[in-house]
């Protein structure tokens, strides 16, 4: 494990299962990121990749054990609010951007949530918009996008707030080879830059190779490979 | 983009749903901005027959409507020999059937009752008023929708009159009506010396309450009130405006279920984006304000096509010959007020259920719906 920076997530003994506990995702999982690591979830669909990411991102409560994530606890509602707003940045496999706003509005709305003021969200947003190579698309409406460039603004989406942590749930798993390819490095990019943590659940073991740490999830337990 | 820009573009990017949402609430505007201004005209334009140039009614007491209300000629000259007294104006209303017209309001009133002076004389003389007691007067949109003229005879009930003179009132029930001597109105009504009300003007309005005490002790069986105090509580006033309130409140209803309706299929289709919302930071705050912010711009834009709606029905039903000027419609700025107030709550209760369910919307499991 990587000494390099503080740790950013720290999970113990989490339990999660579903169907009155007759389905178990997670057994007793426990894991460890600090800042500015890439650590790769890999395993295969339904391994309990997602349910991971959601717990830690306060989408979803555990039935057991303890989460701490930059600090906060994402079992706590006021914790969570403030997870998502300033801490953590989440990005989905089918990208989940709002249908018919511009891209520069779905980049926006955590600015919304916090109130930044408007002069201030613009100039984050060309930033962002130039890092990624989308600026040229800033005022077409989603449907509009191919693929990479919905999940490019989703990647502009989840850094608006300058969070410390990254939840991507197979950010690549909709894409082609190639587009693929981009937006991985592009994460990479932006981790290293912005000494951000990135936890990447992946199916794809070339994704999974490339980061600093790959944790295999497997019947609901992690091992590290 | 602020949140309010945000319900602006959610309510564009479902313009069928907002525009039904705005639709019901527009429709319930202008059903009660109808309904009110034309009852609240109707009052007013009665309250102005009753107290034309006067400052106390009196009718008999207890009357369920002053239609059957009698106060005999002993008692109007009793009231007339009050020294308070200026003037008093016995008045009988009654309904008539005149040619195929079912239902004409006749008054019957002396020849010194100030709306014959006050009126604009097309046709006749106002002198011959009560000299001949087979003549009667026509308001000149009675005039126009009987289609007689000065000097035609006419069927009134079961007997045939001479019309005397055509006069121009700006009262729409006034103007519609037949106007008769009163003590051939009595005869024609069957009322012997009987008047509805009277109307009386006072040499000084601070004598009212003496006026007032000493009518009520000599006769027993009739009351005086003030103007303004006749119009409180008269009971047709009170049921009339009761109705109208209330039916403009069903209307209401109807719009509050659209908007509940549109609000909550707006939520229902919007769950993994409202999730998305959650999952970049929006409180159950941000997203419950949103929610009801959407369904007061449905009912703001409600409330203006609304009146837009009720003013132009309202402008059209003064001018159609056939309601016999008798909407003449009053908008008061409480009755404007009391609409807005009550579009804003319709909706805002109707959005209450889909802003608690957007609120409770959990992230992870709304990203799994589709």
């Amino acid at each position: 494990m990587s000494d390099r920076g503080e740790i950013i997530v720290r999970a113990k003994q989490v339990t999660k299962s579903y169907d009155d506990g007759r389905i178990t995702v997670l057994h007793g999982v426990s894991l460890e990121v600090r800042a500015g690591e890439v650590v790769g979830l890999w395993g295969a669909s339904g391994s309990g990749k997602s349910t991971l990411l959601h717990l830690l991102g306060g989408l979803d409560l555990p039935d057991a054990g303890t989460m701490e994530v930059c600090g906060l606890d994402p079992t706590r509602e006021v914790d969570r609010i403030e997870l998502r707003r300033h801490q953590l940045g989440y990005i989905f496999q089918m990208h989940n951007l709002i249908p018919d706003l511009t891209v520069e509005e779905n980049v926006r709305v955590p600015a919304l949530a916090i109130g930044t003021p408007r002069a201030e969200t613009a100039k984050r947003v060309r930033e962002l918009a130039d890092k990624v190579d989308i600026r040229h698309r800033l005022h077409h409406r989603i449907q509009d996008l191919s693929g990479g460039e919905r999940q490019r603004t989703a990647i502009c989406r989840a850094l608006m707030n300058g969070p410390r942590l990254l939840l991507a749930d197979e950010p690549t798993g909709s894409l082609d080879e190639k587009t693929g390819n981009t937006v991985f490095a592009l994460l990479k990019e932006m981790a290293e830059q912005n000494n951000i943590a990135i936890l990447l659940a992946t199916h794809e073991r070339r994704f999974a190779e490339q980061c600093s740490r790959v944790l295999r999830v497997r019947d609901g337990q992690l091992s590290e490979i | 983009m602020r949140i309010l820009s945000l319900v602006l573009v959610n309510l564009l990017r479902h313009r069928l749903r907002a525009f039904i949402g705005v639709a019901g609430i527009s429709f319930g505007v202008a059903a009660m901005l109808t309904i009110l201004a034309i009852v609240t005209g109707a009052i007013g334009m009665f309250e102005r027959i009753l107290s034309t140039d006067s400052h106390y009614l009196v009718f008999e007491r207890n009357v369920s409507d002053l239609f059957f209300s009698s106060v005999t000629s002993d008692q109007v000259a009793s009231i007339r020999e009050r020294p308070e007294v200026e003037e008093a104006h016995p008045m009988l209303f009654g309904i008539v059937a005149v040619g195929d017209h079912p239902m004409v309001t006749c008054f019957g009133i002396e020849a010194t009752d100030p709306r014959l002076a006050t009126g604009e004389w097309l046709a006749g003389d106002r002198a011959m008023f009560g000299v001949r007691d087979d003549t009667l007067y026509l308001g000149s949109r009675a005039a126009e929708f009987l289609a007689v003229q000065a000097g035609d005879e006419i069927e009134v009930g079961r007997g045939t009159f001479r019309v005397g003179g055509v006069f121009k009132n700006e009262n729409g029930f006034e103007d519609g009506g037949v106007f008769m001597p009163l003590s051939m109105a009595q005869d024609f009504f069957q009322r012997e010396t009987a008047s509805s009300v009277v109307a009386v003007k006072l040499r000084e309005e601070s004598t009212g309450p003496t006026f007032k005490a000493a009518v009520e002790m000599d006769h027993p069986g009739i009351i005086a009130l003030e103007n303004r105090e006749f119009s409180q509580s008269y009971n047709s006033f009170k049921i009339l405006n009761f109705t109208a309130w209330a039916v403009g409140i069903c209307a209401f209803c109807l719009g509050g279920l659209g908007v509940a309706n549109t609000m909550l299929m707006s939520v229902f289709s919007r769950i993994r984006e409202i999730a998305v919302l959650r999952v970049c930071g929006f409180s159950n705050r941000q997203v419950t304000m949103m929610i009801f912010g959407e369904a007061s711009m449905i009912a703001l834009a409600g409330v203006l096509v609304g009146f837009g709606i009720g003013f132009g029905v309202l402008a059209v039903m003064e001018h159609t010959p056939q309601f016999q000027g008798y909407v003449q419609a009053s908008i008061t700025g409480s009755v404007m007020v009391g609409i807005v107030i009550t579009a804003l709550f319709t909706a805002v209760a109707g959005a209450i259920y889909p802003a608690i369910y957007a609120s409770k919307v959990q992230p992870a499991e709304a990203l799994r719906y589709e």
